[in-house]
């Protein structure tokens, strides 16, 4: 055998030399389109790049002007009201319903793939179907409302500040409960019946056998189903940008609709960006709050030494 | 087959359940199910029903809005032939496969070489996959949108099909390490003493026995791409390159007299592919869920 080919094979047989020639087309497109933006996109946040014209440096500049503007800081506001009330009753709702798909049903099958349905069609056509829903004088809820004589004129869903923050949080829950009891059910098939069995066995009551067998297995599933639904919700920008751009009175805009109101609407991408930046630390938070909150659970459960 | 029998038989199908009255479990689980299966599917069948709803009765308040009086195609016709949704569902339909194949290309080889190849630093490099997943395309559009500028790809399919793979890739190699895993180290080792080469291993045994992930993936990463919207919104502006989620957001939304029916007509059109899709591969999609968030 020629020695080049053997210096070759013998390349290959290198698990170093072979494994990072395989990792070579992630790692460009990666390193290219995901690790690279995310450094540029902290310069431009100290920049004044607008759409066509490369910036200078002005430091803390864009963050100062954003920590004084009253939109950002509602946006900030808005932001963190919709993660927490969507993300709140998300999970209490998709725990419901995982338990629901837990028991036993005809049809099972069918149901379970059915409820993920919401979850997997393009999210900017069911915000568009919501926005039929919620149209102001077509709206089919205000035209069963008014049948049951609950209401005497059509809501204006979208048109007021607080009213246009809950529809497009219930919108949000719409789409992501889905997920949440997808993925909770899942947990929830993993935990072996003998439990229940031993539990009821002992008298506990099902509220008990809820409390003390179903919650303390599932919750490392269920911080990390929480950690992904927190982190979408907080970087939500189909549903609104569909449902209200922001509207009315900068009531519904969030961080990203926001930033790209800034940076591609409005051309400032600097400023664009030092919104989207001032997202990364929240976004952090959530995933480390999560991953000591397992890893302390795990510690709790007596296998912190593995 | 004694009582003792029988009952021991429920017991085992149905767990404890045999205790609950019918009654119960309409109150506790039917009631609440069927109100749940209501509010997830209404969306749905109001698409439907708009879509072939004439003008007069979708802009009246009388009647029942829950049903058709008299069916009409018109929207579906003026979609079709009035609009460039055709345009946009052909380039739906390019980036996603595109963007797909790509990424699995890239995912097969980084999460054999992670998780089977084991090399210096790979448990490093599987950690920052896992968060290159976690960064969401909201704090990246802004300088992507800027190196497509850059790069000159501004209003070309070119730059969704480059920066699709940047959640697909991390999202199909995590899924992807796990169905390695699950791979037997022997079967591998048998073929490394025949004198296989490890590309021969990866084609001719890793991956037939990891078809069902290869499956999980591709369906995912296509409705993932599917449903892509900020990067299309920012990266294209003409009718002739739009996907369908922004081609149907931003030019069928012109004007103060929404054309509901048509809105409607491209909305449905625009779910049914992956929702049919979904339909075939359901066990695999939920499996492809779920085994992205296990760690």
């Amino acid at each position: 055998m020629p020695s080049h080919q053997t210096a070759l094979s013998r390349a290959l047989d290198n698990r170093t030399f072979l494994g990072l020639l395989f990792m070579l087309p992630a790692a460009a497109i990666l390193l290219m389109f995901l690790t690279y933006p995310l450094g540029l996109g902290t310069w431009l946040g100290f920049t004044d790049t607008k759409i066509g014209r490369s910036g200078i440096w002005i430091g803390l500049e864009n963050y100062e002007f954003l920590w004084g503007d009253a939109v950002t800081r509602l946006a900030l506001f808005n932001t963190l009201f919709y993660t927490f009330v969507a993300s709140v009753i998300k999970f209490a709702l998709g725990l419901w319903l995982a338990l629901l798909l837990n028991k036993h049903l005809p049809f099972k099958a069918f149901f379970r793939a059915v409820v993920l349905l919401p979850f997997i069609v393009p999210t900017a056509l069911s915000a568009l179907a919501f926005w039929w829903i919620y149209d102001a004088q077509f709206s089919v809820i205000s035209w069963v409302l008014m049948r049951m004589g609950i209401i005497h004129q059509y809501i204006d869903f979208l048109g007021e500040p607080w009213l246009a923050r809950f529809s497009t949080i219930a919108a949000n829950i719409w789409r992501g409960v889905p997920f949440v009891a997808i993925t909770l059910l899942a947990g929830l098939q993993t935990i072996s019946p003998s439990y229940y069995e031993a539990a009821s066995l002992d008298g506990a009551s099902p509220w008990q056998q809820f409390r003390h067998v179903t919650l303390p297995m599932l919750t490392p599933i269920i911080a990390v189903v929480m950690t992904f639904s927190v982190l979408f919700t907080f970087t939500d920008f189909q549903l609104i940008y569909v449902l209200t751009r922001g509207g009315p009175l900068n009531a519904t805009h969030l961080m990203a609709t926001l930033s790209f109101q800034r940076a591609i609407s409005g051309g400032n991408l600097g400023e664009g960006a030092a919104i989207a930046t001032a997202m990364v630390p929240f976004l952090l938070a959530a995933i480390l709050i999560s991953y000591y909150g397992l890893q302390r659970r795990a510690w709790q459960q007596g296998s912190g030494d593995k | 087959m004694t009582t003792a029998d029988a009952t021991r038989q429920i017991v085992d199908t149905q767990g404890m359940n045999y205790l609950v009255s019918l009654p119960r479990r309409i109150v506790t689980i039917y009631l609440p199910l069927g109100a749940f299966l209501f509010v997830l599917l209404f969306p749905f069948y109001w698409m439907v029903v708009t879509t072939f709803k004439p003008n007069e009765e979708l802009l009246s308040r009388e009647g029942n809005p829950f049903w058709v009086k008299a069916p009409t195609l018109a929207h579906i016709k003026k979609l079709l032939f009035d609009t460039a949704y055709p345009e946009w569902l052909w380039n739906t339909i390019l980036v996603s496969v595109v963007s797909t194949f790509l990424s699995i290309f890239c995912s097969v080889l980084a999460a054999y070489a992670i998780e089977r190849l084991r090399f210096r630093g790979s448990r490093y490099v599987g950690m920052s996959i896992f968060l290159a997943y976690l960064v969401p395309p909201s704090i990246l559009f802004i300088p992507l949108a800027a190196m497509v500028y850059k790069l000159d790809l501004f209003d070309t399919r070119l730059a969704l099909i480059l920066t699709y793979p940047t959640f697909l890739i991390p999202f199909c190699t995590w899924l992807l390490m796990g169905y390695f895993k699950s791979i037997p180290f022997e079967l591998e080792e048998c073929a490394l003493i025949d004198g296989a080469s490890r590309l021969q291993i990866l084609v001719k045994i890793v991956l037939p026995l990891a078809i069902p992930g290869l499956i999980s993936a591709g369906i995912f990463a296509f409705t993932l791409s599917w449903n892509e919207f900020i990067y299309a919104l920012t990266f294209v502006s003409s009718s002739e390159v739009k996907t369908v989620p922004v081609g149907v957001v931003t030019e069928l939304v012109e004007g103060d007299v929404y054309h509901w029916g048509s809105l409607m007509a491209g909305a449905l059109f625009g779910s049914l592919p992956v929702a049919i899709l979904y339909s075939f591969f359901v066990e695999y999609y939920v499996s492809g869920l779920t085994g992205a968030v296990k760690e």
